[in-house]
């Protein structure tokens, strides 16, 4: 019932997710963000979805009506079923679909031709142009997104996001070795950062580094937010929307941001799995790991991977407020000329490392 | 088989997930159609135009140079489709026995050689230029004129900058 687990957590997410996304932006730029609502402005995305929840529903009569009013919610439920397959601790699973990233990967995918439809739908210049550009965008970055999940699935060995997540823990198997290398000793036993995967196959630090240039573009974060873009194209493809319908589009951002983040957490770091090692008598991992089986294994695996996963959307605020806007001819050249290219020999080396080392 | 059965219902959960959303926004909407104000007038249901009024329709012609685009992604992503199931048996203990470990090496070669073939589209849509989408120099117009050029060439000799 990780349903029951994930609605919830996805809302209070993006309540907390917008307000920390103005005052990060307004520390980077030495302002004080929201302080008038609640105290230090806890309450303004309180306020604000009250307000969006009684704005007028404007359909523009140049629009196509029934496209432009599913649209939103086709682009909400398409991210929202990719964290069907997410599991939240180690007896705690999600939909345990053996090709689990897979399916996730095709199902997320429909989010573009909901967008596409958005902009299209509204029968306006400036949402055309977001149209065109989200379809360019999103289509070439699911390549070096794909792939790079590919490496990790190759190196793991399977697609189940659960068993690549239970490989990364403590465990009897024997199968995690000091950066990936088997005469440098095996390191199962300890667990903590040692048998997460970016340590364990050490090739998956720049891995890690593509995926998570390509997760910003999947999720129309900046600096890839040509699609919204609105010093040049006013709002992009929500140009038209209004009230609880824009809120939609909104809120999809912020759940592709989490969702990606999550993927992110469970594929390089670890996942549910805490990042302090057994080291002698001091069992770190054994203790904020919990006991499998148990609640405690659940809530700390909660407290890990919910920690990860806004860490990484933490640094997706920070990279949002620190780069410029790329134009979209560079954003299709670093995708097809840097990050496919490297995205498919870091793939070849990852085969060749785990028949020769592992 | 059982495993078979209870891997198919496993897909009850996605559609708990899809149901649940799609519940869930119409819950809100709902909630909003009671609360929200409808009172629209033609000025309000026109296209934002930054405040021009909105000439043609906004469905154009797209450049091509999206169309190429879509087609590399649609053979980077067949590519991707096929490169999973290999992930999965790449490290398959049972099928590297049988085949006194020579399996690993076996399939990469494969993958190797079918990859090398797409990796050829990619660097002729490169060596083509599709992805330097500033490389073309914008085209003069051949209308005639009206106006003889001199009268331009008179505007910049009087207001050159010194």
């Amino acid at each position: 019932m990780s349903f029951l687990f994930y609605l919830p957590v996805l809302l209070a997410y993006v309540v907390f997710a917008i307000y920390a996304e103005r005052k990060v932006s307004a520390f980077i730029q030495d302002r004080l963000g929201p302080m008038e609502t609640g105290p230090y402005g806890l309450l303004q995305t309180v306020a604000d979805l009250l307000k969006l929840i009684q704005k007028e529903d404007i359909v523009p009569s140049a629009a196509q009506r029934l496209i432009f009013l599913v649209a939103p919610l086709l682009a909400f439920t398409a991210v929202f079923a990719g964290f069907s397959v997410l599991p939240i601790g180690q007896s705690w699973q999600g939909a345990a679909i053996h090709s689990g990233v897979f399916f996730m990967l095709a199902i997320v995918s429909l989010d573009v031709m909901a967008l596409v439809m958005t902009g299209w739908s509204s029968n306006n210049k400036y949402s055309t142009l977001g149209a065109f550009r989200t379809a360019a965008q999103l289509l070439s970055y699911e390549v070096p997104l794909g792939l790079t999940i590919l490496t990790v699935c190759l190196l793991a060995g399977t697609l189940d996001l659960h068993a690549i997540s239970i490989q990364q823990g403590v465990n009897e198997n024997g199968n995690s070795y000091l950066l990936g290398i088997k005469p440098l000793g095996d390191t199962s036993a300890w667990g903590g950062f040692f048998t997460w995967n970016v340590f364990r196959y050490p090739i998956l630090v720049p891995v890690w580094l593509i995926f998570f240039i390509a997760s910003l573009a999947e999720s129309n974060r900046a600096p890839f937010d040509l699609p919204e873009a609105e010093s040049e194209l006013v709002a992009g493809i929500q140009t038209e929307y209004s009230g609880f319908r824009w809120a939609t589009i909104m809120l999809t951002e912020y759940a592709m941001m989490l969702l990606v983040s999550i993927i992110g957490a469970i594929l390089f770091f670890g996942s549910w799995y805490s990042p302090l090692p057994n080291l002698g008598v001091i069992r770190l991992a054994d203790w904020t790991n919990g006991i499998n089986g148990n609640w405690t294994s659940t809530a700390w695996g909660i407290f890990w991977l919910m920690g990860k996963a806004i860490f990484f959307v933490i640094i997706q605020m920070w990279v949002r407020w620190t780069f410029p806007r790329l134009r979209i001819d560079q954003l299709m050249k670093v995708c097809w000329t840097y990050l496919v290219p490297f995205a498919l020999l870091f793939l070849l080396l990852a085969a060749v490392w785990k028949i020769l080392l592992v | 088989m059982n495993t078979s059965n209870s891997y198919l219902s496993e897909f009850s959960t996605v559609l708990l997930f899809i149901i649940g959303g799609i519940t869930f926004l119409s819950f809100t909407f709902l909630i909003s159609r009671l609360l929200r104000p409808h009172r629209p007038n033609t000025e309000k249901l026109s296209s934002y135009e930054s405040g021009e009024q909105a000439v043609s329709s906004a469905w154009p012609q797209f450049n091509i140079r999206f169309y190429v685009v879509a087609i590399l992604f649609l053979l980077f992503e067949v590519e991707l489709i096929f490169l999973f199931p290999w992930a999965s048996v790449f490290t398959d203990k049972a099928l590297i026995e049988a085949s006194n470990g020579t399996w690993a090496w076996f399939t990469l070669f494969e993958v190797v050689t079918f990859v090398l073939v797409l990796v050829v589209g990619l660097v002729y849509a490169w060596a083509k230029g599709y992805f330097n989408w500033t490389g073309d120099k914008s085209q003069v117009s051949d209308i005639k004129s009206p106006v003889p050029s001199q009268l331009y060439e008179q505007i910049n000799e009087r207001y050159k900058t010194k």
